[in-house]
């Protein structure tokens, strides 16, 4: 399955729900699009649940990379709920973990970015 | 694991591995759906669990692609060639063979920047070499003739707990 993005509102903060797979080709480009789109129309507080993504390639975790860095470049917050076991593995060996402000609970997510 | 990115022998040679699957895909990112399939069919048949099957499917899709994408160029005239065989000879446990092959320019391993390196950690790209190695117990690199690069992967047959 490739992946699906659903974007939603909670509050000032955008949360994008992410399902599939993030991999090269329409994978990656479908993410990259979204949250520069978000971030064109000034979204500032970026919250990416990645609950539904069973699968993450190099080019993937690039694109979770360039998003972080657009999204902090324009004065904006990008942060990461509810990674699955393999996701949150993956982000460890790349030692990315720490990078990103991750999140097991929405609201607690969400709250954060106040 | 062992992340070895030079020409070092990973011992695969003719020892009476039992061939798995041979074939040549053509350069397109279909191709790397369809080896990631068809080797882990044969991971499967090889007796790795479901999860063992993740990880050798990660370091295949990052190997197939960097075949694709940065050996072959997309060139339809080029192909990738895959072999998957298992050695039951080799201590001490058998051991699980992929040896993918471009016909590309080949590169050099070790100009490779650290993913790891904290100047390097938000860099769009640069994260396949190192994921193939994180994901087998063993990885070599090597120019073949007359232009190519073959990559070897091993993954250890441990026995079910």
């Amino acid at each position: 399955m490739s992946v699906k993005l659903n974007t939603r509102q909670v509050g000032d903060v955008t949360v994008i729900d992410v399902s599939g797979r993030i991999t090269l080709g329409e994978g990656s480009s479908v993410l990259r699009d979204a949250l520069r789109e978000l971030t064109a129309k000034g979204n500032k507080k970026i919250l990416l649940n990645l609950g539904e993504v069973s699968y993450i390639d190099s080019s993937g975790i690039g694109e979770l990379v360039s998003g972080f860095t657009t999204v902090s470049n324009q004065g904006g917050t990008l942060k990461l709920l509810s990674l699955t076991k393999r996701v949150k593995d993956l982000l460890q060996i790349t030692k990315l973990y720490t990078v990103f402000d991750v999140h097991e609970d929405e609201a607690h997510a969400v709250r954060s970015f106040q | 694991m062992a992340l070895n990115t030079g020409a070092k022998d990973t011992g695969a040679k003719d020892t009476g591995a039992k061939a798995m699957l041979d074939r040549y895909y053509p350069s397109s990112l279909d191709s790397v759906d369809l080896a990631e399939g068809e080797i882990l069919q044969a991971a499967e048949r090889a007796g790795f669990d479901e999860d063992e099957r993740h990880r050798i499917g990660m370091a295949v899709r990052e190997c197939m692609v960097n075949a694709v994408v940065h050996g072959n160029r997309y060139n339809r005239n080029k192909q990738v060639h895959v072999n998957v065989s298992v050695d039951s000879s080799s201590p001490p446990c058998p051991r699980f063979f992929i040896r993918i092959t471009d016909q590309g320019e080949g590169f050099e391993p070790d100009t490779v920047p650290d993913p790891l390196h904290d100047t390097n950690l938000l860099r769009h790209s640069g994260r396949g070499l190192f994921l193939m190695g994180a994901f087998t117990d063993a990885m070599t690199v090597r120019k073949v003739a007359p232009a190519g690069t073959e990559v070897t992967l091993v993954k250890n047959i441990e026995p079910q707990k």
